[in-house]
């Protein structure tokens, strides 16, 4: 090949190499720490920016506002009427007590009754691995549908669990009962209760259950050694070294309970009497059935404070993960 | 795990297994029930004659035809495949690059920006639901259920993202600055190194945003209204339950069917949920 028919292939492969050269030093730039670093959160941040935190600037933007439903352009500022205005309102009162009574006992029941089965599935037990898995259904179910199941069992006129306690009852002899299971106040709300705790129970227990087992077997065969009790031992040795992992899923819990929808929207729609009304069921329902955005948007808000105070807490108690 | 055991062990044997059975009655039957529900003549399910606890009259399919034939079940299914595999897919991408990049790169405010991703995982979705609702119609989503695929990953980015910095965190840099001694760049070592270190971790992550999203109930009842654009979760929910007359059987036929592909998965993957559930929560 003559030196002159060789130049037009040469410079085109000398512009390939620039142009890898190229790629490269922009690959190698790019992946600096601190460049890639940034590239790499780009997609999750400006997801997060556009859908969690623009929405959560429109929901403060709301409650201040008088927006109604299908009147947006009309709508204008207000200050802090709707919040006056719920304060002022009987059942936004009554969904704060209810929504206080719910978590508190809903998480007070699934961190007793969580802590108890984790101790039990914490033997040697056979069929560990089914025993386990069956524990853990009511989590995986989807809420909805399962809270549906429970709306079955606890119909009022065919309900399983009162034809059960009719047996008992016909066998003393007395006359058949008739439960409205969601329809009286307070029985709705221990049932909505029963069926929030079915579900978070199984959190609880698994994660009490690898709780239990973090625990050194040592301390135990001390505790022994100095004549220690079962009690005692539950109580000065797996207790103690059980709480940060208790305080930690008792404040989870706490905050998922607090702002559960699912349960109560299936079971109750928050009635009988706005009697099971939880502050998204309520915030659901001015923004849908009255129309009215602005006082549902600050009824949603209304949790927002003591949400803050518990990732605070969580966010203390975590904090020697990082 | 051998424990040396004082006292008789049988005893002990049928004490901690007895004590559970309250509890197992109580996770299961619920569950149970609905399926029974399900199969039982009408005749039958509103007898109030009948012992509810099993079936008299033997298995009927006729909810579960009723349920295919006369309603949209099966859109309702379909879509609630769709909108979960394509949210946890994006979501999947987008949490390990995330996920990597807080837990092993070194810069300015990753300490600050973790903590940001666990307190966006610790907002429950009822905090938001209406003016995220009206995002959603502003960008002419409305009644339209790939409004779900963009809006799930709102709580899977989080959610994935802290767990499977976990996972990464488990990764020793030495195999990975070996990998990169060796002429990888940080993306190639990422690949090639760091993910398949971290099988069960992804698998996890996978697991969890899936079902998170199957189970997703919120947001796919305010965002839609349109039949066929429901999930299977909220069509059975909010479809079928409609009026004064509840078809019992019918609605848990359809529970049913709409838990199943859960349950299913499940099943299959019971070690991963279990120790997803721990590492991701308490790690938390």
């Amino acid at each position: 090949m003559a030196p002159g028919d060789s130049s037009p292939v040469q410079s085109e492969a000398l512009a390939a190499t620039l142009r890898v050269s190229y790629t490269r030093r922009l690959a190698d730039y790019l992946q600096q720490e601190h460049i890639l670093g940034y590239l790499l959160l780009l997609p999750a941040f400006l997801w997060l920016a556009g859908l969690v935190a623009y929405p959560f600037g429109m929901a403060i933007s709301y409650c201040l506002s008088d927006i109604v439903v299908g009147r947006q352009q009309a709508a204008k500022f207000v200050g802090l009427d709707n919040f006056i205005s719920l304060l002022n309102n009987e059942i936004f009162i009554q969904t704060v007590k209810n929504s206080f009574t719910f978590t508190v006992s809903a998480v007070t029941l699934k961190a007793v009754f969580g802590l108890l089965l984790a101790v039990l599935l914490n033997k040697d037990l056979k069929f560990k691995r089914l025993i386990r898995g069956c524990v853990l259904l009511p989590w995986v179910m989807p809420v909805a549908l399962s809270a549906l199941g429970w709306k079955w069992m606890y119909d009022s006129l065919y309900s399983v669990i009162t034809w059960t306690l009719n047996r008992f009852v016909l066998l003393v002899g007395m006359p058949p009962l008739e439960i409205n299971w969601l329809g009286q106040a307070n029985l709705a709300m221990a049932s909505v209760i029963v069926v929030n705790t079915w579900i978070g129970l199984p959190f609880f227990a698994i994660t009490l259950l690898a709780g239990l087992q973090a625990i050194p077997e040592e301390m135990y065969e001390a505790a022994e050694v100095d004549g220690a009790t079962p009690w005692d031992k539950f109580f000065h040795v797996t207790l103690p070294m059980l709480r940060p992992v208790l305080a930690v899923v008792i404040l989870f819990s706490t905050i998922f309970t607090f702002a559960d929808f699912n349960t109560v929207y299936v079971l109750t729609q928050g009635g009988p009497m706005n009697y099971t009304h939880l502050f998204a069921t309520l915030a659901n329902m001015l923004a849908f059935q009255i129309l009215d955005l602005g006082r549902g948007a600050a009824v949603s808000l209304f949790m927002f404070p003591l949400l803050m105070l518990l990732v605070f807490f969580i966010l203390r108690l975590a904090r020697r993960e990082y | 795990m051998a424990k040396v055991r004082k006292g008789s062990t049988l005893r002990h044997f049928i004490i901690d297994h007895f004590g559970l059975i309250p509890f197992l009655v109580f996770a299961l039957f619920p569950a149970y029930f609905m399926i029974l529900t399900a199969f039982k003549h009408n005749s039958e399910l509103y007898d109030l004659q009948a012992i509810p606890f099993w079936l008299r009259e033997g298995i009927t399919l006729d909810h579960f035809r009723f349920l295919f034939v006369k309603t949209r079940f099966l859109r309702w299914l379909l879509n609630s495949v769709m909108v979960a595999v394509i949210a946890t897919g994006c979501s999947f991408v987008i949490s390990v690059m995330a996920a990597y990049s807080l837990a092993r790169l070194r810069f300015r405010g990753v300490n600050f920006l973790a903590t940001a991703i666990f307190v966006i995982y610790l907002v429950p979705p009822t905090l938001l639901f209406l003016p995220l609702g009206r995002v959603i119609y502003d960008i002419g989503l409305a009644d339209n259920v790939v409004s779900l695929i963009i809006t799930y990953p709102t709580f899977l980015i989080p959610f994935s993202t802290w767990l499977l910095m976990g996972y990464f965190r488990t990764v020793p840099r030495e195999i990975e600055e070996c990998a990169m001694v060796d002429g990888c760049g940080r993306i190639a070592a990422l690949i090639r190194v760091v993910l398949p270190v971290t099988v069960p971790g992804l698998i996890c992550a996978i697991l969890f945003a899936f079902t998170l999203s199957w189970n997703e109930f919120i947001y796919a009842l305010t965002f839609i209204s349109q039949t066929t654009q429901k999930t299977a979760t909220v069509g059975v929910a909010a479809e079928l339950v409609r009026g004064d007359v509840f078809h019992w059987g019918e609605i848990m036929a359809g529970a049913t069917t709409g838990s199943l592909p859960i349950v299913l998965i499940y099943v299959f993957f019971l070690d991963y949920y279990v120790a997803g559930l721990t590492a991701g929560s308490v790690k938390g």
